[in-house]
């Protein structure tokens, strides 16, 4: 298995030198009742570059980024933002919001992540009166709106007004609208048509350029993965089975479950047979 | 959402989808608390004015609906006793929907022990049967409109309670909320500026359904001869008084608010279904 | 055989300026799998349930959908049962939602030949002993209730519960896209062996290009409630012969594809509410001219190739916006 440093491996292949670490994640442990979710999971994350979480469903993807965020707990682990322990949860409004500034999200479902009764111009409202009091608001609206390829007629819409693609443009815009330093993506283009989703692919690697945030993204798919990551982790069962620069991976991996994962996507000489037969074989072998 | 309001069986089947039905009994809902409002000018005499030469006797020009064994005109004390027939239920729905939402809202967002103290205590009060309870407290503090409104809406805050809280927690499980909280909301401000005003509709619609339920308890109570004062016009209190009416063989007296009460509470369960039907619709 | 074949099918729905599907050809023979790809808003989910004559309230139809020869859309209730029954089976996309948690598989598995097929209840238990060795489950399954299965399992047995009533027809309406991509390999390889078995059809709907190509023998896009090309799957996918279908392939993301950004196709499907003159994709489309906006092309053969036909006034030139992209 390769070295979870993966700032290492980048630097050696000429890459602009010494990107600061923005998010670095040690030993993270949750087991619910006697199942291990998130086993021993370590990774690292530098400034401006892009890092996937793999996995299928069971494989803890979800809760590791839900444990980075905030919404769940670690049993044993650390989560640092810009060398900040945030798994210490204080308490208090100046923690809370410290917090927020970190990480922010965005959610796979963009018809449930957003407040039905609220529009779109409001949503952006609220997070910037949170965090912003006194920023010229209508200003900062119309140019986070610019950024995600939104415009006037959609401020004052209800979310069940816009399709799914604007609707996560719209939940981009607010999770930039606190301008972390980590965005995390929860297949947050899983639930959209193919043609949409390759918009708002786009928009994500424009918007990363153009702020230098970095990104948590989690899928399970790996064309997806190829597309929009630089490095990414493999995860089965909880456990970090497979790391290093996505090319790589995708290219030569060397653990048999990414090997799976890789021939079971449908393409040229795909052989579900097969895929079937190794399924099986290795949930035999733990 | 898949909370299910509270509707008794008889007068919950009574559901329409049929438009006129539904404009009839909102203009009635319309037509009664009109009435209510402007009874001093509507009346046509002073409702509690004796005619004892009068007494007994079937409708006439000068008494549109008759009088009662008192002499007392029955479309005067009929309109006159909207007020007080409304004003009842209108203050156990009050009091009971605002505390129950407040106790809900409480035990589904904080959870854990308070969850469970707030819910088996709201439990014990669902043992008591509304009308006991009431009967209960207005036998301990006598006569007037206080003692069996207070009563009724602590038997009727469990039903708001429990709905509330059902509510709340699916709520709270929509991923909007975490949103919410990972922009660094706190607790608090989402629930009272998102999920209670999110509830509300459902809640309000269970409120209406209640004030036909507060409207009949509360007769009932009046009939039983406990609530409202001897004197006061008040629709159960008149089916009281007209028992020996009826027993002579005059019963407009006590037939006529026996019908107002049923009519009303009826076209509040209309109104109230019906609104209940459109709000579980558009949540689909 | 044919075991499907449906004829210039329309279908209205009350309140919406074009109609929900206009003018579909689409057939399906015994031991065929065809794949219906199409993206949410193109009509593909509607036009595999019409197939059952599972229509939405006030649906107005023309043309024919004929199973095994009769026609669907003028089969009284009591053929539309004997057709869901025996003919056509359906295997629906999110196995938890379509089968009642609170009734056991074995339940869910015999009830329908049970009720309208006839059979008595050891034969049916028998059948379904039977199905779900075909699937490679054990028969305890029937006594579980189905939240003690994974959803790999459970999609299984609703594919055991297509082939209850020994249909020549299954449609398949995303079967796998709530799965994950290792269950999802296993559930294609187990309807290709049943196809091979039982000699049924299989109608496959996917949004899944990557999916489409490797499991189909032959390849239908829709767009806009039309189909806009069709021919057997790799040629499709090698040499595309309408923009719609080459754009959706530039913007997918493969393993086997370029890095970095992807050849996103502007805009977004016309909606229920938009009336298109002419061709539906002639605003997003990079080979559009004044004749497109005009005249919606018809489904047309392709010179030189057999069995492929696209619905596009350029489809000459569809090489360059592939080259491009």
């Amino acid at each position: 298995m390769r070295s979870p440093d993966l700032g290492a491996a980048t630097r050696s292949k000429g890459e602009p030198p010494m990107r600061r670490t923005v998010l670095e994640v040690v030993g993270l442990h949750r087991a619910y009742g006697g199942v291990r979710a998130v086993d021993n999971v370590s990774f690292t994350l530098a400034e401006g570059r892009s890092l996937g979480i793999v996995g299928e469903s069971g494989s803890g993807k979800t809760t590791t980024a839900r444990i980075v965020v905030g919404l769940e707990r670690a049993d044993t682990g650390r989560v640092l933002v810009h060398r900040r322990d945030r798994t210490e949860r204080r308490r208090g409004r100046v923690h809370r919001l410290a917090r927020a500034r970190e990480v922010q999200m965005v959610f796979q479902d963009p018809y449930l992540s957003l407040d039905p009764r609220t529009t779109v111009g409001a949503v952006l409202r609220e997070t910037l009166r949170l965090h912003f009091p006194d920023a010229d608001h209508p200003r900062r609206i119309a140019e986070l709106l610019e950024q995600v390829g939104l415009g006037e007629r959609e401020a004052g819409a209800l979310p069940r007004q816009l399709s799914g693609g604007q609707r996560q443009r719209v939940a981009i815009a607010r999770a930039l609208a606190v301008e972390p330093a980590v965005l995390v993506l929860d297949e947050a283009v899983a639930a959209l048509d193919v043609s949409v989703q390759a918009q708002i692919l786009n928009l994500l690697a424009d918007i990363r350029e153009a702020t230098g945030i970095g990104y948590l993204f989690i899928t399970h798919d790996l064309g997806v993965v190829r597309c929009v990551t630089d490095d990414v982790i493999v995860m089965r069962h909880g456990r970090v089975v497979e790391s290093g620069p996505t090319a790589e991976v995708l290219a030569r991996p060397s653990h048999p479950y990414t090997r799976l994962l890789l021939d079971s996507v449908p393409g040229p000489g795909w052989d579900p047979r097969s895929i079937a037969a190794a399924r099986r074989a290795l949930s035999d072998s733990p | 959402m898949t909370a299910v309001l509270t509707r008794r069986s008889g007068l919950g089947r009574i559901r329409t989808a049929r438009a006129p039905l539904h404009r009839i009994c909102l203009g009635f809902v319309a037509l009664v608390v009109l009435a209510a409002v402007l009874a001093p000018w509507l009346a046509p005499d002073d409702p509690n004015a004796v005619d004892l030469g009068d007494a007994l006797a079937g409708p006439s020009a000068e008494h549109l609906l008759g009088v009662d064994a008192a002499g007392r005109d029955t479309l005067a004390r009929l309109v006159t006793g909207a007020r007080t027939s409304l004003l009842g239920p209108l203050g156990v729905v009050a009091f009971s929907t605002l505390a129950g939402v407040a106790v809900g809202v409480t035990a589904a967002w904080r959870g854990g022990w308070l969850d469970s103290v707030l819910s088996r205590s709201t439990e014990l009060v669902f043992a008591f049967p509304g009308m006991l309870l009431a009967i209960l407290i207005v036998s301990v503090y006598g006569e007037g409109l206080l003692a069996p409104v207070v009563a009724l809406a602590i038997a009727y805050l469990p039903y708001v309670s429990r709905l509330t809280r059902s509510l709340v927690l699916a709520e709270r499980a929509r991923p909007y909320v975490e949103a919410y909280q990972v922009q660094g909301h706190s607790g608090l401000q989402i629930c009272l500026r998102h999920v209670v005003p999110g509830i509300a509709p459902v809640v309000l619609a269970q409120a209406t359904i209640n004030f036909g339920y507060a409207l009949i308890d509360l007769a009932g109570l009046s009939f039983l001869g406990l609530g409202v004062p001897a004197l006061t016009p008040d629709w159960g209190r008149m089916v009281f008084d007209g028992q020996s009416a009826v027993q002579h063989g005059y019963p407009l007296s006590a037939v006529l608010p026996c019908a107002a009460i049923v009519l009303t509470v009826v076209a509040f369960n209309v109104v109230g279904e019906r609104w209940a039907d459109q709000v579980a619709r558009r949540d689909r | 055989m044919t075991v499907l074949d449906i004829r210039a099918y329309r279908l209205r729905l009350p309140n919406t300026a074009r109609p929900v599907l206009a003018g579909v050809d689409l057939t399906v023979g015994a031991r065929e799998t065809v794949a219906l790809v199409g993206e949410s808003g193109s009509g593909k989910s509607l036009t595999s349930r019409s197939v059952l004559g599972l229509l939405p309230a006030g649906a107005a139809t023309e043309g024919t959908v004929r199973v095994g020869g009769d026609d669907v859309l003028t089969m009284t209730p009591e053929q539309l049962r004997r057709l869901r029954t025996g003919t056509a089976a359906m295997i629906f996309q999110d196995p938890r939602a379509a089968i009642n948690p609170l009734r056991r598989l074995g339940d869910f598995l015999t009830e329908s030949v049970r009720l309208n097929g006839g059979l008595s209840a050891e034969a049916a238990t028998a059948r379904a002993t039977e199905m779900l060795d075909a699937v490679g489950l054990p028969a305890s399954v029937l006594g579980r209730y189905p939240g003690q299965v994974s959803g790999g399992m459970l999609q299984r047995v609703m594919i055991a519960a297509a082939l209850m009533g020994d249909p020549a027809l299954i449609l398949a309406d995303e079967p796998t896209t709530a799965l994950d991509v290792t269950s999802q390999a296993e559930v294609v390889a187990l309807l290709g062996d049943l196809q091979e078995r039982f000699g049924t059809g299989l109608l496959f709907v996917t949004h899944d290009l990557g999916l489409a190509a490797a499991i189909g023998d032959r390849v239908y896009v829709m767009y806009a409630g039309r189909i806009v090309e069709t021919g057997p799957a790799e040629a499709l996918f090698a040499r595309p012969r309408h923009p719609y279908t080459a754009a959706l392939l530039a913007s997918t993301p493969r393993l086997d594809g370029p890095r970095g950004r992807l050849a996103a196709i502007e805009g977004r499907p016309p909606g229920l509410r938009d009336e298109p003159v002419g061709c539906p994709f002639a605003l997003r489309c990079p080979l559009a001219t004044s004749e497109c906006t005009r005249q919606a092309p018809e489904l047309l053969p392709v010179d030189g190739e057999p069995g492929r036909r696209t619905a596009c006034h350029h489809s000459d030139r569809t090489g360059e916006a592939t080259a491009d992209a």
